[in-house]
């Protein structure tokens, strides 16, 4: 679970406000599933760009859990416009699982 | 600073409109078929061509396994191929199209008159599904990605057509006879088009991309899957070939060799799945699904009893009963009570819930319909099925109805889910 930043503060609030964002199929959270691959923050220009994956390309609930993020980061970041790119390009895989998500996923 | 590379869109999801009323038909199909099941529990002591057989095959093949395969097609195959769905337009009228022709058909069959009610069933249904097939494959060929699970999807609705347009030929054969053998001798090739060529093709194409994203895990092998995507069809091939120029039973151990095979490695697949899984819990829908592969091997254990000439013709005859009872009540059915409620309440839980989501706490798909009722439907309709079989076997009518009357409370509980599904209302949290 390895997010690229140029703000490693901001980057751990934006984080918490995610673990809020839940793929309704598993049940773990955004963060744990590892699906955020970048927050960076455009400090002057009040912009957060991120990018981030699904478990898989035909994700079904893709369109909202895309939302759900960029509203999650919305409501945190009042006033800051949020850029989201939806990238494959490295694909989603397990080890991108955090040690939290995959006890949750054993349970 | 940020460097945005290859992005994507989400894949646009096929309205639900369109694809609701679909599963919708399908489950009051499945209750309309259990109902005549009971009240034609006799004609299962009899023969397998009785005509109340043939309207509830009809029933479960057209009404309840096509047309909840048809909207969940229409649903997962923009997302599999990632390319959203080339009409909607010709979706609506191939649902209208079926949803007209199939009452016809099944009427058609329980009285058998095979004169317009046949005709006009079997005419409209056809037409149902030239549209689903033109509108998939504009769909598929406008798509970059043409996977393995696109070509099970396009091969099976080929498959599909063949077995429609050869259905509809017989329809016209009991009155023109100008085919060289009378209707009923197609018989087989007619079901064994649409069992393995429209069902299993497409049940494994889509269960090979479903089953292992539902439970997370490691194991992909499209090698595989090209391999039992082959076997199937030359199976089927040799099968026709076969029945029309060399008939014989010892000619047709060659495809069921190679669909055996076929099947034996899906479940091999499924299994590797299920082992690398890295989502230990495995909810009652999974495990339902999971169920149905085994349940794959049951008619083959009947087919082998029907080759073999262990049997008198009598008994001949009620084995391929039970060999369709199978397929269409066992296999079909359980893959479907597994998949609806899978597909069905993201389907619904996206409609009201998908632009909520993120805002505040929403339920989860899987609140959206009762999983005791589901759990209960389960135990019931196991048991149905299989004093159903035992009923068939041993020509027990008290039995069958029993059985019968077991397997419509299963569909009562079914359409129970589907309704609370459907009728869903946003619950604010």
């Amino acid at each position: 679970m390895n997010v690229i930043t140029n703000n490693q503060l901001k980057c751990t609030v934006a984080l918490a406000a995610l673990e809020s964002v839940i793929d309704p199929e598993i049940g773990l959270n955004v963060v744990d599933l590892g699906l955020i691959y970048q927050l960076d923050f455009d400090e002057p220009q009040k912009k957060l760009f991120v990018s981030m994956t699904l478990t898989t390309q035909f994700c079904p609930m893709g369109e909202s859990i895309t939302a759900a993020v960029k509203r999650a980061l919305e409501n945190t970041f009042d006033g800051e416009s949020v850029m989201l790119e939806l990238t494959f390009d490295p694909p989603w895989n397990h080890n991108r699982i955090s040690e939290e998500g995959k006890q949750f996923l054993s349970k | 600073m940020f460097a945005p590379g290859q992005s994507h869109t989400a894949v646009k999801n096929t309205a639900p409109e369109l694809v609701l009323p679909f599963y919708f038909y399908a489950a009051l199909s499945l209750l309309a078929g259990t109902i005549l099941l009971f009240f034609s529990a006799d004609s299962f002591t009899q023969s397998h061509l009785h005509p109340h057989v043939l309207a509830i095959t009809h029933i479960m093949a057209l009404g309840w396994g096509t047309m909840i395969i048809l909207g969940a097609s229409h649903q997962l195959v923009p997302v599999i191929i990632e390319k959203s769905l080339y009409s909607q337009k010709l979706a609506y009228t191939s649902f209208f199209l079926a949803a007209t022709g199939i009452p016809l058909l099944v009427y058609a069959f329980y009285t058998f008159n095979m004169a317009a009610p046949a005709k006009w069933g079997g005419r409209l249904v056809l037409l149902a599904v030239i549209c689903y097939v033109v509108n998939l494959s504009k769909t598929i060929f406008s798509s970059r990605q043409k996977n393995v699970h696109a070509w099970f999807i396009l091969a099976a609705s080929g498959w599909l057509l063949f077995t429609v347009s050869l259905g509809l030929a017989l329809v016209y054969n009991f009155s023109f006879s100008f085919l060289p053998a009378n209707s009923f001798k197609y018989l087989p090739l007619h079901a064994h088009a649409g069992i393995i060529g429209w069902f299993l093709l497409l049940i494994i194409g889509v269960g090979a991309r479903l089953i292992p994203m539902f439970l997370i895990s490691k194991y992909t092998n499209s090698t595989l899957l090209w391999f039992i995507f082959g076997l199937i069809n030359a199976g089927l091939i040799s099968f026709t070939i076969i029945f029309l120029f060399i008939p014989g039973t010892v000619g047709f151990l060659l495809p069921i060799f190679l669909i055996l095979i076929a099947i034996i490695l899906f479940a091999w697949f499924c299994y590797k799945s299920f082992k690398q899984r890295i989502r230990r819990q495995v909810d009652e829908q999974m495990k339902t699904s999971l169920l149905s592969v085994w349940m794959l091997l049951l008619p083959f254990i009947f087919l082998m009893s029907i080759v073999g000439w262990l049997f008198t013709d009598m008994m001949s005859s009620r084995m391929t009963l039970v060999y369709g009872f199978i397929i269409f009540f066992g296999w079909i059915t359980a893959i479907i009570f597994g998949m609806t409620f899978k597909t069905m309440p993201f389907i619904v839980w996206n409609t009201i819930y998908g632009q909520k989501a993120g805002i505040g706490k929403t339920p989860n798909p899987k609140d959206l319909f009762s999983n005791t009722v589901f759990k209960y439907m389960l135990f019931i309709y196991l048991v149905g099925f299989v004093l159903f079989i035992v009923g068939a076997v041993l020509a027990q009518t008290v039995l069958l109805c029993i059985a019968a009357a077991i397997l419509i409370l299963a569909a009562v509980l079914y359409n129970f889910n589907v309704i609370k599904l459907l009728l869903h209302k946003p619950i604010a949290k």
